[in-house]
């Protein structure tokens, strides 16, 4: 598939991961990720591959844990009550070493909340995916084609770094149609040694766990995650920088928030305001370079979410506190206008930094 | 000559289960049903939460410990994954028949080609001798200190009874390893559920009724006879369903 093709979000998200290698999908029927679980659900049949609705979300992201533990690419999808409920499983998939990828479609919150898109599960997947210490590399697509190229990007980090990817999006990623090109030749393959794939009576048996009742053991095991991370860090942090080399403006968005933004840019550009953009496509890792040395020279940053200004807390300390950060948000599922974020703009360009 | 040795299939560590304790009996017995299969090399075994959590330290077969109650789902990927392979999980009946009691349905709605080996000691065991899904009326537990009242804690599960309604499952069996009759009969059944496997027909389930001396408040010898006195009457032994034998009666 080299030409264009117009697709849904989600479904070319879903066809993405069928490239990148992956046979085994769970889900759990829940708006507005349904139609990769209906994707999975024509097309896994027809490549001898899987295709279960579980019967919770809670068996879906144990049932992914089963063929991840056999050395198997596989994920699942939901959208923010389910991944609530999905928190159990990422804990222990991060306790045991595993790769998986789950979506995030997300929709407005907390409790039922709604169904309209939303980013409020910002801190859930940055900073508290489950109990105990541990990451998920987070990916935030800002369009189709990003819905389909961090998807295969998640399913290689997470095989390389044996941990969970999880994509960011929000329910207008999900929806929205744009040209793609799906074009990703063969998936990477890593060693996968550590798999439960029965022993042939060849080897010791390989075991798949989370437990460590010696307290330092389970230290040790968390100390070697944690050195993991900072490679991560180090290496895999990946973000856009947009009209920024005379900025005195950054305005800070992911996602569709990201899209909106721009406009807005764009916008206040044409009246001479010096105002650009990082979009960080990883949340986790942050993009706290570009962040700090942005701060040499812009007055304020502006935060435009779609949450109660849960991504403030990371700017602030990317920034180390520097200079102001104002949130421009909505939220419920409600999407901020390119005219709100342009006020913002616009006001903030009249205050010049003086907050 | 040998006349008697420990199952290949089971590792040669000492075991954490307390003296009296019947989970060495099942992991015997699932060993010994892995040897005569010749199957050890191809299957993965999935540990629950609850005594037998660490039974992957036991079995030199491949091991998953799942999370509490989800081995059912566990075993499901891997089983999906990885059809050629022998999947079984072995879990308590906290893990089973309460917090995983989602998962065991379905599972079994499902037909899912996997062996489950149940253990039901009616008590949470390794959190100390709580009220279990499966403890007795009126059970005294750390948690039902007066005895299990029906009239707050509801009724025991019937794990095998209540499975056996739905239209999914191959095999349901319940036995006992409290006497040497118990324990042969309990082999024939384990052997059965990995058979039935072999054979693609489907999810096979067999419930050994088993002691717990520590959390009874027993000696061992007198926690197996309170098994023959109390909890087989309350949970009768027999199969539950057998969907082969009954279609080779009914002449299909």
């Amino acid at each position: 598939m080299t030409d264009k093709v117009l697709m849904k979000g989600n479904e070319a998200l879903a066809e993405a991961a069928i490239m990148a290698g992956c046979r085994h999908y769970f889900g759990y029927p829940i708006t507005p990720q349904t139609e990769v679980a209906a994707y999975m659900a024509k097309r896994m049949p027809k490549i001898g591959g899987t295709f279960l609705q579980a019967e919770s979300e809670i068996a879906a992201i144990n049932m992914v844990y089963g063929v991840a533990s056999a050395g198997f690419r596989v994920m699942t999808s939901s959208s923010s009550p389910g991944i609530a409920l999905k928190s159990e499983g990422l804990s222990y998939l991060a306790g045991a070493d595993l790769p998986a990828l789950v979506i995030n479609v997300q929709r407005g919150g907390p409790g039922l909340g709604g169904i309209q898109p939303s980013q409020s599960d910002y801190f859930q997947a940055t900073k508290a995916g489950g109990h105990g210490d541990f990451r998920m590399i987070v990916l935030a697509p800002a369009s189709v084609q990003e819905m389909a190229d961090l998807t295969v990007k998640g399913f290689d980090l997470a095989d390389k770094y044996r941990m969970t990817s999880m994509i960011l999006a929000d329910g207008t990623m999900g929806q929205m149609m744009e040209p793609v090109s799906l074009n990703y030749g063969e998936p990477t393959k890593y060693d996968k040694s550590w798999a439960v794939t029965g022993t042939e009576c060849a080897r010791p048996h390989n075991i798949v766990n989370s437990l460590f009742l010696q307290p330092d053991e389970l230290e040790k095991f968390n100390f070697i995650r944690y050195e993991r991370y900072k490679q991560i860090e180090e290496n895999e942090t990946m973000y856009e920088e947009y009209m920024m080399e005379d900025a005195e403006i950054c305005v800070v968005a992911f996602g569709i928030s990201a899209r909106v933004a721009k406009n807005a840019i764009v916008q206040a550009r044409a009246e001479g305001i010096k105002v650009g953009m990082i979009r960080p496509i990883t949340l986790w890792p942050f993009p706290k370079a570009p962040m700090l040395k942005a701060s040499e020279k812009v007055h304020t940053f502006i935060s435009v979410e779609m949450s109660m200004g849960q991504m403030i807390e990371d700017i602030e300390l990317a920034i180390r506190c520097r200079r102001p950060v104002k949130l421009c948000n909505r939220v419920g599922g409600m999407i901020p206008s390119p005219d709100q974020v342009y006020a913002s703009i616009v006001e903030t360009a009249k205050e010049g930094g003086a907050q | 000559m040998v006349v008697f040795e420990k199952p290949k299939a089971l590792a040669d560590v000492s075991m954490h289960y307390c003296p009296g304790c019947t989970h060495g009996i099942v992991h015997r017995l699932v060993a010994e049903v892995l040897d005569e299969l010749g199957i050890e090399g191809k299957t993965v075994g999935v540990a629950p939460v609850g005594c037998s959590v660490m039974a992957y330290n036991y079995f030199n077969c491949d091991m998953v410990e799942a999370a509490h109650g989800r081995a059912p789902a566990v075993a499901t990927g891997l089983k999906r994954a990885m059809p050629d392979r022998v999947i079984f999980t072995y879990q308590g009946d906290g893990d089973l028949a309460s917090i995983g009691t989602a998962e065991t349905v379905h599972a079994a709605a499902r037909n899912e080609n996997i062996t489950i080996i149940f253990i039901n000691n009616a008590i949470y065991g390794m959190t100390g001798g709580q009220m279990a899904p499966t403890s007795l009326p009126g059970q005294v537990t750390q948690t039902s200190p007066y005895g299990r009242d029906t009239s707050h804690c509801g009724f025991p599960v019937k794990v095998c009874e209540m499975l056996s309604q739905l239209d999914g499952p191959e095999y349901l069996e319940r036995v006992a390893v409290n006497n040497v009759k118990n324990v042969k009969n309990a082999k024939k059944a384990i052997k059965k559920a990995f058979e039935n496997q072999l054979a693609g027909k489907g999810f096979s389930l067999v419930e050994v009724v088993s002691s717990c001396p520590t959390n009874w408040g027993m000696t061992p010898k007198k926690a197996l006879e309170w098994i023959d006195e109390k909890m087989i009457p309350y949970y009768p032994l027999g199969v539950y369903k057998d969907r082969t034998a009954a279609k080779e009666q009914g002449g299909e």
